[in-house]
Formats: C-alpha cells, structure tokens, sequence
C-alpha cells in the first residue's frame, strides 16, 4: 500500500474509526524558479526590516495582530502558544449534513483515508454516506495546523475534502446582486437550446492539461534556440448582436462545429 | 465619497472573456477567497512590520520585479527564462478567453478537482449576455466546464451560476487527482446488515438539516485577537506604525482577496451600462493556486506559488478588508 501521510482516528460522538489518510493530490504543473534575469542566478527572499534595511532572522520576528489599521499587539511567545491548535490524532466529525448544504466554494484539498485494521466498519460508514447522501463536516490538528474538513464518500471509500475557514469565503448567498437586464424570451430559448446542443458528462478524463506539454516543448526549443510557433489566437471581440450570434452558434453547435 | 475613500473597491484578478458558442461575453475574475479577519503579521525587533525582499545572492543586491524572471531547469544550474507571454502564445484557443467546451449536470461536477474559488462579474458596456448565460445555467442545473491560460499558467475551470451571478472553480486536471487504486486502498469488501444499520444509525444521529457556519470557525484565531484586545485595553505591546509603513507589509499578509469589497464591486459592474472604468484596474497580483500555507504563526514561506511572487510584492497594497473587518472597526 502506498504511504499513508497520517495515521488518525475518525471521531462520531464517542465512537471511533481508526483511519489512514493520504494526499490524493499530484501537482504536474511545469515548475518555476525566480531568476535574477541579469545572471540567471535563482533569487532568494529575505524578510527585511524596513526602518532599518536589514534582514531580521527568525527568531528575532515578533507576531503581532493588526486590531486596526497601523496598530498592532505584539503577541509573546506563549500567547501565541496557548491558542495553538493542540495536537491530537482525532478527526472529529461534529454532524452530517445534505452534501448540498457544503458551499463549492470553500473546497480546497483533498485526501484520501483508508482503512487502519479491519475495514468493515470503514466500509460501512462509506455506505452509509453515500445512501445518506450526506457529508461529515470535520475538524482535526494535522502538523500543528488546524483543518476543517468534508467526509464524504468516493469509489466505495472515504475521502476528507479540506475546507476554508467560514469568514475566508467570500459567501454569494449574502451577497444582493442586482437584477440583469430584461432577457426576451425567444433569446432564453435560444440559449438553453444552446446549453442542450453543447451537453454533456462531467468526465475528469477530459481534463488535460494541453499546455503542460507545450510549454516545456516551448523551453526545449529556446534551449536549442530554435523559435517557436505562436498557436494562440487573437481575444475574441464582445458579442454585439445577440440573438444573432445565439442563432449562428446554434447551427454551428448542431452541426459539430462548435465544442 | 468619504466612505469610498474608505472602501475602495476590489480589484480584478484577470480580465477576458467567456465564449459559448459564438457569443462572447466579457468578464473580469475577481477571488472569492479572501484573508480571515485575522491574521498574525510578523514585526522586527523595533516594531516595524517587515517587508519580503528578493536578492540575487551572488551581487547580494536587492531586486525589483523587473529584474526577475521565471527560468525552467534544463540542466544542473542551467536555465532558459520565459516570459508569461511566451507561455500565452503556445496556449491553445484565444488569447484572454475562457472557452466554455461543454455544460454538464451541476451535481454532478466533484469538489475533489477544486482548488480555488472565483467570482466572474460582467467585464464590458452591456450586461445582457451575461445575464442570459447565467439564467440559463441556473435554470437547467448545469455548470460549464473549460479551459483557459491566466499569466502563463493554463487552468481547467467548472462555471457555476447563483442568484444571477457566474463564480468559477478552477480545477486539477484529471491526473492530478489520486483515485483510491492510485494510493492501493483495499477493494470495497461486503458489509454485513448489522454493522451497516448500526453505522447508518451513528450517521443519522449526527444529522442535521443544515451546516452550522461556526463549526468552520477558527477559534484559536479568535481567542487571540480576544488577547491582542485584552492587551491594548491595558496598553501592552501596543505598536503604532504609520499608515504608509503599514502599507508595505509582506505581501503573503495581504492576502488574495483582502482587497475585494465586492458589494460595492457588484453594485458597479452588475448594471446595464457599466463599465469603462476597466483600463488600470487589473491587479498584477497572481491568483495564488493551492493551498496557502499561511499557518499559525505566519512563517511559513509560500513554496511553489513563489514563482510569481515579487509582483505580488510589487502589486497594488491598496485595498478594503471584508465588510465583518470594517464592520467591527467601526463599532
């Protein structure tokens, strides 16, 4: 079995699951690093006090709290550790909830969690999960960082999706936007015609990432100095007439020009 | 105007375009992440909040952002710079557009290819065929799926559409993703009916109609802005720094969205006719992908994202906190 990154316990009220969880994350995106553009040297980042221009090393960094604008608490050392998140190996699911009620926006990373022991109750709170087609709104200390989390099902399995802090999200459904302008009716039709002609399923496999490969074509070519072929077009201009162009991409879209 | 002076408004990400068919439609992205309303940030020893610099170790000179560029490693210490545009001009599709490839169920979209959240306001003069696209997808449940290129990275997208207004998702791409044959989790075995209902049972006693947003507090974070006030009403540790001196703080601090004061951004661009205030108003910040790595004590350096760092450091500084923030100030 691949490495587990963290061996932790999934806590329901005083009942517990003890669990493994993985990174089920793998970035492929092509890697930079930050030049000095004149010797091609890479850069390093020093933190710097700017009353006096010289580099503060770490241990001589305060934490402070900005209460307002330009004012600021410092906070000693053990202030700052009694507010730590206190390490513990418990997963604390607090409640289920529709999986609907999860707003897409707070998502931000998952993981995978697999069975630690026998894993017949691991399987079956993923079946219970997914019959119930609700999610686990969790919290746990990983590496001194607190976590909010989703538990949901996935393939049969668990997974533990993290979630950003309530107050980070910008929350749509507080927010009052203004109402468009009148749409007319047969351009509404048009539109979810549209919508119709260019349907289909949300397949993952379908997620490519075309320009990874073009890119370190791109730099394998500037390292033999060969020039490189511009593929991208020009930006598109704003539709001006659109029930026209609704009416055009229909016929294109039906024809399998389009998408 | 006073109150403007005092919220100025968000400043978009990224402007360009979304596609369908042959409509286009203009758009700015604007995060929907914002900085929490507290964070720690990080003092010199003389109380003034220390600034990110970028130095070239071998000159031991300080560099400004346009003398850093981004360099692949083709060899042991050799690089070959490029530019964002470079890396634009080899992207597929239209510059600056985000091409809606398919509609798909809305449900049916997996938050596990979710990295960050944004919101899409109307970028151009007229709002109607925003409007209309964002009706549509809300009325027939779909979201859009595609791809685009933002400063020279390309991203997948899934396009949600709420109350009116269009927010995106930026996506892993499909082998960015672990399945759990990837990570060798054990094959789904039989479940017997008693422990079945007995879990079944422990998942309904737990269940609630809805979320409670303060079980995704942060409350350590809380209880220290509890001290840090406790502590200013005594006068202790109290640092006071001009305004322009609090102005250069670490970028990191500065957060992504901490500048979006996006009711007021929605009141300006969400009416018929709005606009022309675009020029200059992009903000060279990146959008910052993944996870931050702010923790607790405000130490940890970004890692992968720094790549584009000094613009941020260089970027705009300007900007409001969220409403709760100001909010809390004037109270």
């Amino acid at each position: 079995m691949a490495r587990a990154m963290w061996k932790a316990s999934l806590r329901l009220r005083d009942y517990e699951l003890p669990v493994k969880l993985y990174a089920a994350v793998e970035d492929r995106s092509v890697h930079f690093r930050l030049l000095h553009a004149k010797d091609h040297v890479p850069v390093a980042q020093r933190m710097v006090d700017p009353a006096t221009g010289a580099e503060v090393p770490g241990e001589e960094v305060r934490r402070a709290v900005e209460l307002d604008r330009g004012v600021y608490v410092v906070l000693q050392p053990e202030e700052l550790a009694k507010a730590a998140p206190l390490a513990s190996r418990a997963i604390e699911v607090t409640r289920f909830v529709p999986r609907d009620h999860i707003d897409l926006a707070w998502y931000s990373r998952p993981y995978l969690l697999g069975p630690d022991g026998k894993g017949e109750e691991y399987f079956a709170l993923a079946r219970a999960l997914e019959e119930s087609g609700r999610y686990g709104v969790a919290r746990w200390v990983m590496r001194g960082k607190r976590y909010f989390g989703a538990l949901g099902p996935r393939e049969g399995r668990l997974a533990l999706l993290s979630l950003r802090p309530a107050g980070e999200v910008v929350a749509v459904d507080q927010l009052t936007v203004p109402a468009g302008p009148e749409v007319r009716k047969g351009e509404r039709d048009l539109a979810e015609q549209l919508l119709s002609a260019l349907d289909g399923p949300f397949d993952p496999g379908l997620l490519k990432d075309e320009h990874r490969e073009r890119v370190l074509e791109l730099v394998q070519a500037k390292a033999e100095g060969r020039r490189v072929r511009k593929v991208q077009g020009a930006a598109p201009e704003p539709t001006s007439d659109l029930t026209e162009a609704l009416r055009a991409s229909l016929r294109a879209a039906r024809e399998g020009r389009v998408a | 105007l006073p109150e403007q002076r005092e919220a100025p408004v968000g400043r978009a990400i990224w402007s360009g375009s979304i596609s369908f068919g042959l409509v286009t439609v203009p758009i700015e992205l604007y995060s929907a992440w914002r900085r929490g309303d507290v964070s720690l940030r990080m003092l010199g020893p003389s109380g003034s909040p220390l600034v990110r610099q970028y130095v070239c170790p071998e000159e031991d000179k300080v560099l400004s952002g346009d003398e850093i560029e981004r360099g692949y490693e083709v060899k042991d210490g050799e690089y070959v710079t490029v530019t964002d545009e470079e890396l634009e001009r080899v992207a597929p599709g239209r510059s600056r557009d985000i091409a809606l490839e398919r509609f798909v169920p809305r449900d049916a979209v997996d938050p596990v290819f979710f990295t960050r959240s944004y919101l899409l306001m109307p970028g151009g003069e007229q709002r109607k065929a925003y409007s209309l696209l964002a009706a549509a997808m809300e009325e027939s449940a779909r979201a859009a799926i595609a791809r685009f290129v933002m400063r020279g990275k390309a991203y997948a997208v899934a396009i949600f559409a709420d109350k009116g207004l269009l927010r995106a998702e930026t996506l892993r791409f499909g082998d960015e993703v672990r399945t759990a044959k990837d990570v060798q989790l054990p094959e789904p075995e039989e479940v017997d009916g008693k422990t079945a209902a007995r879990m079944a049972a422990r998942v309904k006693e737990l269940s609630e109609p809805r979320l409670d947003d303060a079980e995704l507090r942060d409350d350590a974070t809380e209880d220290l802005v509890a001290v840090a006030r406790r502590k200013r009403e005594r006068g202790e540790d109290v640092v006071e720094v001009a305004e322009e001196e609090a102005g250069a703080a670490p970028a990191e601090e500065q957060g992504g969205a901490r500048v979006v004061d996006l009711m007021a951004v929605l009141k300006e661009r969400m009416k018929e006719g709005a606009g022309g205030r675009r020029e200059g108003r992009e903000r060279k910040e990146p959008a910052r992908e993944g996870h931050e790595t702010k923790d607790a004590a405000g130490t940890r350096a970004r890692s992968r994202s720094t790549a584009r760092a000094p613009l941020a450091a260089h970027g705009s500084k300007a900007g409001a906190r969220g409403k709760a923030r100001r909010a809390r100030r004037a109270s």
